[in-house]
């Protein structure tokens, strides 16, 4: 980590220009174009294989685009050693949590890996981590022992050790029940809170995203339909944003 | 096939560049060690045992008869330090370790697990396939010296239990002790190394490249087994013709 590494304070602004991506013919991202603010957070929803996980990718430098850029404060994260001035993190649909190791350990990698902290150090600060996402029980269980929420909530936990400036959240509330869904809501919302951190939620869960976005971005087929405020966005004309907003189960519609 | 062999040279060259890294991951190379010597002690003991006894029953009638049973120690112990040690082992551990190297790391690629260590600034190759191909590179040498006295032992006891060889304990082991020297042994240790370095580096290279859930991670498995034990037998030769050249 360089020496001109900001604090966790200071959230980051993202911006895409004409980012296009394709897996063989088939093309995924086809000239994405939005900006995030620093310290918002910004919703991108979209039906599932609208490419909204895989931009989510490109973000945090784990595809590379056939074309276009992303900037982070500007500058491109193309450019060397970019990303390495800026602190990260991501939180994974199914969590990611290395399986062979305990919570704990999951939630302070970070750290001792990079050898940040002494252990008695990363030991107080990852269990002041799994208290902010009420896990410091599970501490010294394994992935494989917890429920789907609660790895989730372990996964944001780890990423809070990072101290990020930008946090990527892909489908934070998949297979989760609807009560946990909200429990994980409210953490992306406190922890916005709490750290200002820029936040970018990919989601097709129409109640999670509408109760933490500041803005939203509507995507489908690898196109952005819309993206503005979440009242701006229930209020839009385009006929493929309301199929998505309103459909339900009557079978009339 | 060339874009794979490639690929191995690459992930091979990366992983011996981080080698001054290996301090910092010792934990990781005792544990591997610690699973591997677990997973195979006993699988190598047994296979070395009855590999040995074989040895022992099927050349042992033929030179007793031509009047050479004194030499059957020397006939054993060098096949066995020399040639079936090394490949016989590293063919066990690419079944054994190899495929489960693969298994792991390939299933942290479909989870998503070695996308989350490089968002935390964590290398993989660091992380992952450093410290299983140091483990395995120490490993697997010292369970060819294992299984030599293991299956030395096994083609004694027929040697001296079959009626139709007769050689006594002292008998093989005095002849065994005239014929294998230390560059013998020495040979089959550079073997093995060579074998543990590919049965390693073909099983976390399998493993990285995994795509497509628990049908991925099979072939990945499969293709690190067959991938090892092919190069094994190609290596075996052109080792034993080089060494053969500087006199081991």
């Amino acid at each position: 980590m360089s020496a001109a590494v900001k604090t966790s304070r200071e959230s980051v602004g993202v911006r895409v220009e004409g980012l296009r991506k394709s897996f063989g013919d088939h093309e995924i991202l086809k000239g994405i174009n939005f900006e995030v603010e620093p310290g918002e957070i910004f919703v991108i929803m979209g039906p599932s294989g609208s490419g909204k996980s895989v931009l989510l990718k490109h973000l945090i430098g784990l595809e590379e685009p056939d074309a276009g850029s992303i900037f982070i404060d500007g500058k491109s994260i193309a450019m060397e050693g970019v990303m390495d001035d800026y602190r990260l993190a991501m939180v994974f649909q199914s969590g990611a949590l290395l399986s062979s190791m305990t919570v704990g350990e999951n939630v302070g990698l970070y750290l001792t890996e990079h050898r940040l902290k002494s252990p008695g150090e990363i030991q107080k600060i990852v269990e002041e981590k799994l208290a902010i996402v009420g896990l410091d029980e599970a501490v010294d269980k394994y992935p494989g022992e917890l429920s789907g929420g609660m790895k989730k909530r372990a996964a944001i936990a780890r990423a809070l050790v990072i101290e990020p400036q930008l946090i990527l959240y892909d489908e934070p509330t998949s297979e989760l029940d609807p009560l946990m869904a909200i429990t994980i809501g409210r953490e992306i919302l406190a922890l916005k809170q709490r750290t200002h951190v820029t936040s970018i939620v990919v989601s097709h869960d129409r109640d999670m995203a509408f109760g933490v976005a500041d803005r939203i971005a509507l995507i489908e087929a690898g196109e952005i339909l819309v993206v503005d405020t979440p009242e701006k966005v229930r209020a839009c004309g385009d006929e493929r944003v309301q199929h998505f907003l309103t459909a339900d189960f009557n079978l009339e519609t | 096939m060339f874009n794979d062999f490639g690929q191995l040279l690459i992930l091979f060259s990366k992983t011996f560049k981080s080698l001054p890294l290996t301090w910092r991951q010792r934990r990781k190379v005792f544990d591997q060690l610690f699973e591997i010597g677990n997973a195979s002690l006993l699988t190598a003991c047994i296979l070395s045992l009855f590999v040995g006894g074989v040895l022992e029953l099927q050349t042992g009638p033929v030179l007793v008869e031509r009047g050479l049973g004194s030499y059957l120690g020397g006939a054993v112990g060098l096949t066995l330090c020399k040639e079936l040690g090394p490949v016989m082992m590293s063919i066990l551990i690419a079944g054994r370790i190899g495929s489960a190297m693969a298994a792991e790391i390939g299933s942290m690629a479909v989870y998503q697990e070695i996308d989350a260590l490089k968002t935390m600034n964590i290398n993989p190759i660091h992380f992952l396939v450093l410290p299983r191909l140091v483990a395995i590179s120490i490993a697997l040498p010292m369970l060819v010296v294992f299984a030599d006295m293991v299956g030395w032992m096994g083609g004694a006891f027929v040697a001296a239990s079959n009626k139709d060889i007769g050689v006594s304990f002292q008998t093989y082991f005095t002849n065994l002790e005239a014929f294998v020297d230390p560059g013998d042994i020495a040979n089959g240790l550079i073997k093995s190394f060579v074998f543990a370095v590919v049965v390693g580096t073909v099983s976390c290279h399998q493993g990285l490249q995994t795509i497509g859930g628990p049908r991925g991670i099979g072939r990945s498995v499969t293709k690190a087994v067959v991938n090892s034990i092919v190069l094994i037998l190609i290596l075996d030769y052109v080792l034993t013709r080089i060494l053969l050249f500087f006199d081991l």
